[in-house]
């Protein structure tokens, strides 16, 4: 049995609301609260990275594994923020973890779903018996431009996975769905990046989720009351309900995992955080579907089994405590933490 | 400065101190040599503990700069996030120390947080 | 063998725009020799003491270049510049000391020259002094560490920051005498109190300024000195000692191991206590540095240094007169000058020569002392 042995999260502790954002620009507050049902989102300290969240997020899931890390044999992260565009950050991790030199080791980019095709490698190299454990990461100081839509959402966070044998969550399958579609993209030397507007919806994240959820439902003979949890890629509150409601799936479904209200769009780490909200109060023997969604464009489903196992596992700190206690900051101080000013 | 940081990755990214296995004594930094066994001394690596206690702190350059103490009486000079009084508990952060100019390497070290924020 | 002074000059100590390193050191030089009455062709050996040319004013092998734009290039005498930070003036003192006591030389000139404003950032430069890897890294200047200090020993021992503030106004009220002090205007404890926090708790002024400046002083062997000089100032003492270099080390944070080690050990030299000291000029580069050295020298117990300042028991008229000249507050801190500085103006409280500052001494102690207290120098001088 392969799947899940541990997972950790990262929450930076300040906040600022989506009214002091909106005061700045002179918008209605209350409107875009009401279409993007997302209220505040997360900001990083100024000396905190998408390298630092990772090492973070990475640690505790390490402890609470309780392994020797020198057993970790890949370590991957996804993101679309790396601190260098040449050099890695999961060598970073790597070296602030302990794990040696003996490992499989790769930065990945594939927009929010980056540490999810991490998770789909880590499964397959343990599955081919190379690798012990693997480490998947995903860790975003999201980018938007100012003013944009985006600017509301984009937020920062890390979620590291564990992936290895005798889970405390079985991978019973995935399966991904790819298209090149260029909903949203950053050029190189570009300092935000850009997007379709509407296009973002029904010909990126809708088809893509949609197609990959069915067909992993149709080759492995799902259907959606298999599930007992849905957690969708959240880059606002209202496209993974949509998404839900067209898959099958009730609201009570999708509730424990939708982080996003309280600390925006995380991007690489926007799905994983809304699987780690779940497997905090899952019980042995529920199904999770996750299914999170890259622009560019592609998704990869999950069914993923709760086992005994986690019963045992420490689920003291809870990601939605983390994620609902954060110290408010003004917009002035979030140009600064976000090194937007010097 | 590239290579002067990356001789000392180890001791950064982590707390780690050298342990004299002859004399039982901790020091932090990491040195190379025992200063009350010297040469009769046998120095290793070890990582210390997650937490400490501020002894006393400053602040310099908008930043809070601590001495932080550890249960085997070792000492370590680092910034702390957040606003701390002497005695007050903290926990060890992954964090960035600076870089070496816009196109330089990024320096990344070990601060700390006062024990109960920084989740 | 016994070693004197017989000569001393400094150029005044500021921002001395108009003058290059090349310049000051030759007017202090100059004025030594003047005092000393001989010229520059009984010099045997120059010390100078200088914590960087080369990140002051890009420039290394200064002790070469010294010696020869003070003149002295055609009779190539021997000259080694002596770095420790701020204390590289003692340290000039002393090794200077050294090569006379031993008879290797008569006459030498230990000296110390700083060019700081030369520079765009001489804090930063000071603060070269603290370990770059583990303390500057991670933020700490040398104010930091400083302040690091301060805040324990005002945890520990109810030291308050008006204590320190009342240092900063003793040493400025006794520069107002001193002409050569980059600072003679008096500031009251509501100025020290009301300036901005550098490293809090230390404020603007409670840290010595960083100064331009050179000092001079000409030591010789007793029997020389008998012959050319009319009052010649005895070296009963200079030692030196060190320490762990950075604060996560020592022992005591609060106590300065190289401060206790070399004054215990001058005062067993000189044969005294120190109880016995008549006048000092201590290092105060920060005001809680002169609180700390009250306690270390043994003038008060570990925690009670603040009492001789409450107490006015270190001011001019006191029982143990600290800092006549101003100190390195009022006078400037011209790095690594201070330590020859303080010697100069020890030799003129000895000598009677020190004006409206003069205090009744038969011995004084100099405490020159390098970045956070990694190194000490103490000298104990006499009639």
């Amino acid at each position: 049995m392969i799947g899940i042995v541990s997972y950790g999260t990262y929450i930076p502790k300040f906040r600022i609301k989506i009214d002091e954002i909106a005061r700045i620009w002179n918008e209605d507050a209350n409107a875009i609260k009401q279409s993007l049902g997302v209220f505040e989102k997360s900001v990083p300290d100024v000396d905190e990275d998408t390298a630092t969240m990772a090492v973070e997020a990475s640690r505790e899931a390490v402890a609470r594994a309780k392994i020797d890390p020198k057993k970790i044999g890949a370590v991957f992260v996804g993101s679309e923020s790396h601190p260098y565009a040449v050099k890695p950050t999961a060598t970073i991790v790597g070296e602030a973890l302990g794990v040696g030199n003996h490992y499989f080791c790769a930065d990945l980019e594939f927009a929010c779903k980056a540490a999810t095709a991490g998770i789909q490698i880590c499964y397959a190299m343990v599955k081919a018996d190379m690798i012990e454990y693997g480490l998947a990461v995903g860790s975003d100081v999201a980018q938007a431009r100012p003013r944009d839509a985006l600017e509301y959402t984009a937020s920062a966070g890390a979620v590291a996975i564990l992936v290895g044998k005798n889970p405390i969550a079985v991978i019973e399958a995935t399966v991904s769905y790819t298209s090149d579609t260029p909903d949203f993209w950053r050029r190189d030397l570009q300092p935000y990046p850009s997007h379709g507007g509407r296009f973002t919806g029904s010909p990126a994240y809708f088809r893509h989720i949609v197609n990959a959820v069915r067909r992993l439902m149709e080759e492995h003979g799902y259907s959606a009351k298999d599930f007992d949890y849905a957690v969708f890629h959240q880059p606002n509150a209202k496209f993974p309900q949509r998404v839900a409601s067209m898959l099958g799936f009730s609201e009570e479904k999708i509730a424990d995992g939708m982080l996003v209200r309280v600390i925006g769009n995380t991007y690489s780490a926007s799905s994983l955080m809304g699987l780690c909200g779940v497997l905090d109060k899952a019980k042995p023997g529920e199904r999770i579907l996750l299914a999170s969604f890259g622009s560019g464009a592609g998704s990869d489903a999950f069914a993923i089994y709760v086992t005994e196992k986690i019963l045992e596992f420490p689920r003291n700190v809870q990601v939605w405590d983390k994620a609902k206690s954060g110290v408010y900051i003004d917009y002035g101080l979030y140009l600064k933490h976000r090194r937007m000013i010097r | 400065m590239v290579p002067r940081f990356w001789r000392k990755i180890k001791y950064r990214y982590d707390v780690v101190a050298s342990y004299c296995e002859n004399c039982g004594n901790y020091y932090y930094p990491q040195r190379e040599i025992c200063p009350k066994c010297r040469r009769k001394g046998a120095l290793k690596d070890l990582k210390l503990c997650d937490d400490g206690r501020v002894l006393t702190y400053t602040i310099v350059n908008g930043k809070c700069i601590a001495l932080i103490e550890f249960e085997n009486g070792a000492r370590m000079l680092a910034e702390v996030c957040g606003k701390v009084e002497i005695g007050t508990k903290v926990r060890k952060a992954f964090r960035r120390y600076g870089e070496e100019g816009e196109d330089g390497i990024i320096y990344y070290g070990t601060k700390f947080v006062p024990l109960g924020e920084g989740m | 063998m016994k070693v004197a002074i017989i000569g001393v000059g400094s150029t005044e100590f500021g921002e001395l725009w108009e003058k290059s390193f090349r310049s000051i050191f030759l007017s202090a030089g100059l004025s030594a020799l003047e005092d000393a009455g001989i010229g520059g062709k009984e010099i045997e050996a120059i010390y100078v003491g200088n914590m960087s040319g080369g990140k002051f004013i890009d420039q290394e092998h200064i002790a070469a270049l010294i010696a020869d734009h003070s003149g002295l290039a055609e009779f190539g005498i021997p000259a080694v510049r002596v770095e420790n930070a701020d204390a590289s003036g003692g340290s000039a003192f002393r090794q200077a000391y050294m090569a006379v006591a031993s008879g290797i030389h008569d006459i030498v000139i230990a000296a110390g020259v700083e060019k700081v404003t030369d520079a765009n950032d001489p804090m930063e430069i000071i603060s070269t002094a603290v370990d770059q890897e583990w303390e500057r890294f991670v933020g700490a200047n040398l104010p930091a560490i400083y302040a690091l200090i301060a805040r324990l020993h005002m945890h520990r021992f109810g030291t308050t920051e008006e204590d320190l503030a009342m240092v900063a106004v003793k040493n400025h009220r006794n520069a107002v005498h001193n002409p050569r002090a980059q600072f003679r205007r008096e500031v009251s404890i509501e100025d020290v109190m009301s300036s901005p926090y550098v490293a809090e708790p230390l404020k603007v002024l409670d840290c010595a300024p960083l100064s331009d400046g050179a000092s001079a002083v000409i030591l010789a062997s007793e029997e020389v000195a008998k012959k050319l000089c009319d009052t010649p100032i005895y070296v009963d003492a200079c030692t030196q000692a060190s320490d762990y270099m950075s604060i996560q080390n020592r022992r005591d944070v609060l106590t300065f191991e190289a401060v206790v080690r070399a004054s215990r050990e001058a005062y067993k030299i000189a044969g005294i206590e120190a109880k016995d000291i008549d006048v000092a000029e201590v290092h105060d580069s920060f005001t809680i540095a002169e609180i700390l050295a009250y306690e270390d020298l043994g003038f008060a117990k570990k925690g009670e240094g603040m009492k001789l300042i409450r107490e006015g028991e270190t001011e001019i008229g006191g029982k143990i007169p600290v800092n006549t000249s101003g100190g390195l507050k009022a006078c400037g801190h011209a790095v690594g000058a201070t330590g020859i500085r303080q010697i100069v103006d020890l030799v003129l409280q000895l000598r009677g020569e020190a004006g409206k500052r003069q205090v009744n001494a038969d011995k004084a102690l100099a405490l020159n002392i390098g970045g956070s207290g990694a190194t000490a120098v103490v000298s104990i001088l006499s009639r």
